[in-house]
């Protein structure tokens, strides 16, 4: 054994070379990170932020000075008018001024009215603070220096009058509340959500497998027509989710669907049943749209492993005498197992995410709400962001829990 | 044997061939071929009658309904028949069958026939309603039973009987649930107000009226403004897919091909990125665009829709990207050129059918959005096509022109997937972790 000399070992460390490659490495990554970053990260950070306000729909707009402003009066005493109005019916606004420009064929005739200070050609008016709902004029007697009124008035609406105050933003100030919280969380209606969401994401999730596998092994030969049906088998998925799921209500329309029609005359069912109305129905409803929509995605992975399995397996099992059940149950399946288990799990995560199928199809009622349509229904339908807020928050940890369990399992069963 | 702290690979299961054959277990009994046979028929028979009457329902708009017990006899009586011989002496099974016949021919006659119909059927519905009820119960199943012995069966002949059963089984159960909601909605765009009340489950439409089928399509485009959504749905598409691509592939490049510190944390953090559903966003994203302005503006949705796709399209697009043979850049790189050109002239044009996939993939993404332009759209002159079609779900609007607007969705996607499926698929598997 010879020691080997310092110089033959590699060099430790960052390089300068490894540096500028990471530097450009960065460079390229930035404006996704920015972009990524003020869409996602920022929103995400956002909803933690709302989730603990106690704010509503109405909200959103702040409390604004709104002016008006109108030439009035006869020959020789005119008056210049702005009438002030706080917009918000609930809260002040301070420090409100208006500031104006003031054209050159109107001229302030006598003294203007408090606080009011008259430059070249501009008006600055402090007017303080305004209260909830209060209105306001302000007059301000003026002459028309050498021009008709129909001039001037174009000239002052030329320039619009400037208001500006500061008025408290629910939005930006410091006031908290756990209110949100107890609300989503309380008894029997959060319930209804969560045995809802459970039940949609499991049973879709495991309903669009096993379809997908079916419809898989159906289409794992080549016959003729096989590139057909593919493309066939992969419509639900590919089509706007808005055109099937409008689709589907019109098919199942309780009054004059053709699904109700056909049931009634096939005697299944002597009265029309509302697939979407009723309470249990509709949640199996939903998931059935799901299973429906979604089979296509795992059958498409399914068939790609299947595609890649050898087959010399196959050959080696049938001089074994294996029958085609023990076939698929000792060989297929247990090459199909790693794909169908990281399918599982991304299926999982995205029906959780399902929003737009329940909403178009129910609009959460009938017990079809899941924590996804919750976030809508409280922000939107009850008018309180914070609500909707703390339901996002809700559905944040569960995705942390559930890619956690994701990317643990990801690293042992690595390319998807 | 090893010690029990060594790691001892798993058993794994030795497949028995003909163990269950001989021992029997719960499929035992059906494992005779006249007991195999029947219960298949009669699964067989049902199926089909179903399906010949939903498909003769939609077709002609008279009704027909498959008879359950009816059906069972009859398919049973089938699948006796049709077992093959295997070459014995045809005297004994002729008699047996001829015998058996009287089962189906008493179920139709006390009960009512297999599939039946009322005075509005008419009679020559009812006759074709018959022969391809016949047809498809009767030929299927002697394929399906061409291997299944009269007597015991081993194991291989009933399972192959079993799965020729399931197979064309799946095939129609698979076409129907996909073909039924596509058919329903093309023709009853094509239909008026009055023929829908009629009867909904009629779906001939009247050809003699000629482009006046397409009624319902000429308003939408008249009256309710679809050509700005068709226009607007395409452009914002189209650059969607621009901007993706733009931040997209060299950030790709980046991950695949640099060595930097934290490039593990950043596949992941955007793996995991693209798992935050929508609507998490879109509630901030409302909140921020009211306040801001961009509420109800085209520059808004443009803003967003790339970045709801970048994380897509980085994910498939390294996965490509680490595919492509290194050598090439490596030699580009030899030759004088820096990264940003090795990347220009050699790696996208060898990526080609790649961006191809993942174009129309994005495309896809951003022609059926819909929550955000639902939430972020009010005025209807900037309207996506899929808020345009949701404006539609009103009582007002006729369900015809719901369902025009939802196949004036679906037909450009539609065209372009099936134009170019292969790419599509491929953008379909290597992205669709997002869905």
């Amino acid at each position: 054994m010879t020691d080997i000399p310092p110089t033959a070992l590699p060099p430790k460390g960052t390089g300068p070379l490894a540096r500028r490659e990471a530097r450009l490495a960065w460079g390229m990554l930035l404006p996704t990170i920015l972009s990524v970053s003020l869409v996602v990260i920022l929103p995400l950070l956002s909803i933690f932020w709302i989730s603990v306000k106690p704010i509503g729909l109405e909200d959103l707009r702040p409390p604004t000075p709104v002016v008006r402003e109108s030439l009035r009066g006869d020959p020789g005493a005119y008056v210049l008018r702005y009438r002030i109005r706080n917009s918000s019916r609930e809260k002040p606004i301070e420090d409100v001024v208006l500031r104006d420009t003031l054209p050159a064929e109107v001229l302030v005739r006598a003294t203007p009215p408090a606080d009011c200070e008259i430059g070249r050609e501009s008006l600055t008016c402090t007017i303080g603070t305004l209260a909830p709902g209060e209105r306001l004029d302000l007059e301000i007697p003026v002459e028309l220096a050498g021009a008709g009124e129909d001039t001037a008035e174009e000239a002052l609406e030329a320039s619009e009058p400037a208001m500006s105050g500061t008025a408290d933003n629910i939005l930006t100030n410091f006031e908290f509340t756990l209110e949100n919280f107890a609300r989503i969380f309380d008894g029997d209606e959060f319930l209804t959500v969560l045995w809802a969401t459970l039940f949609y994401t499991i049973f879709g999730t495991i309903g669009a497998l096993v379809m997908g596998l079916f419809a898989a092994m159906l289409l794992n030969k080549s016959f003729r027509g096989q590139g057909l049906l593919r493309g066939l088998y992969l419509f639900p998925y590919v089509a706007p989710v808005i055109a099937v799921a409008f689709a589907w209500i019109i098919l199942f329309d309780p009054f004059s669907g053709s699904a109700n029609a056909l049931l009634v005359q096939m005697g299944v069912t002597r009265s029309t049943i509302n697939f979407f109305g009723e309470r249990p129905l509709a949640l199996i409803m939903v998931t059935v749209f799901e299973i429906w929509r979604y089979f296509p995605l795992s059958f498409l992975f399914i068939l790609a492993r299947m595609q890649s399995i050898d087959h010399d397996m196959y050959e080696a099992a049938d001089m074994d005498g294996a029958s085609p059940f023990q076939k698929f149950w000792y060989l297929s399946l247990p090459q199909l197992l790693g794909i169908l288990s990281v399918l599982f799990l991304l299926r999982f995560i995205w029906t959780f995410n399902k929003f737009d199928d329940i909403f178009l199809l129910t609009g959460g009622n009938a017990g079809t709400r899941t924590l996804t349509v919750n976030v809508y229904e409280q922000a939107f339908a009850v008018s309180n962001i914070g609500a909707g807020a703390a339901v996002a928050v809700v559905i944040f940890f569960c995705l942390l829990l559930f890619s956690f369990f994701f990317f643990r399992f990801m690293s042992r069963e690595e390319g998807l | 044997m090893s010690a029990p702290d060594t790691e001892v690979p798993k058993p794994v299961h030795a497949p028995t061939p003909g163990a269950a054959a001989r021992h029997g277990g719960l499929a035992a009994p059906l494992q005779f071929g006249y007991v195999a046979g029947p219960v298949i028929g009669a699964l067989w028979c049902f199926t089909m009658a179903v399906v010949t009457c939903v498909a003769v329902s939609f077709a002609t708009g008279r009704p027909l309904a498959p008879a359950f017990l009816p059906c069972l006899a009859m398919g049973a009586w089938l699948g006796f028949v049709w077992l093959p011989d295997g070459g014995r002496a045809p005297g004994p099974r002729i008699a047996w069958s001829a015998g058996l016949a009287l089962v189906p021919a008493a179920a139709f006659l006390l009960l009512r026939p297999a599939i039946f119909g009322t005075e509005e059927t008419g009679f020559w519905t009812g006759v074709v309603a018959w022969v391809l009820f016949g047809a498809a119960s009767a030929l299927p199943l002697a394929r399906i039973l061409q291997s299944l012995p009269f007597g015991s069966a081993t194991r291989h002949e009933f399972e192959e009987a079993v799965i020729r059963f399931l197979t064309g089984f799946g095939y129609i159960f698979f076409t129907a649930i996909v073909f039924i909601p596509f058919y329903v909605m093309v023709m009853t765009s094509l239909k008026n107000q009055q023929q829908l009340l009629q009867n909904p489950l009629d779906f001939t439409i009247d050809l003699s009226e000629g482009w006046g089928l397409f009624r319902s399509y000429a308003e939408l485009f008249t009256d309710f403004n679809f050509g700005s959504y068709l226009w607007v749905s395409f452009y914002v598409s189209v650059l969607t897919v621009f901007i993706t691509l733009l931040f997209s592939v060299p950030g790709a490049y980046a991950v695949a091909r640099l060595r930097f510190k934290g490039v593990k944390a950043f596949s992941r953090s955007i793996l995991l990125i693209y798992m935050v559903p929508m609507i998490v966003l879109a509630l901030p994203i409302y909140i921020i665009f009211s306040m801001v302005g961009l509420r109800n503006s085209i520059v808004g949705i443009v803003m967003i829709y790339p970045v709801t796709t970048i994380p897509v399209a980085l994910y498939m697009l390294q996965g490509y990207f680490r595919g492509l043979p290194a050598e090439v850049e490596e030699a580009g790189l030899m030759d004088g050129l820096n990264r940003l050109q090795v990347i220009w002239k050699i790696t996208l044009p060898l990526a080609l059918p790649a961006l191809a996939s993942v174009s129309l993939y994005v495309f896809m993404i951003a022609w059926n959005e819909f929550l955000l332009a639902f939430m972020l759209l009010d005025d209807p002159s900037k309207f996506t096509l899929t808020r345009g079609v949701a404006s539609l779900n009103s009582s007002e609007v006729p369900r015809q022109h719901l369902m025009a607007g939802s196949v004036i969705a679906t037909v450009p996607i539609m065209a372009l997937f099936l134009g170019l499926e292969r790419f599509m698929t491929k953008g379909l598997t290597a992205g669709s972790v997002k869905g």
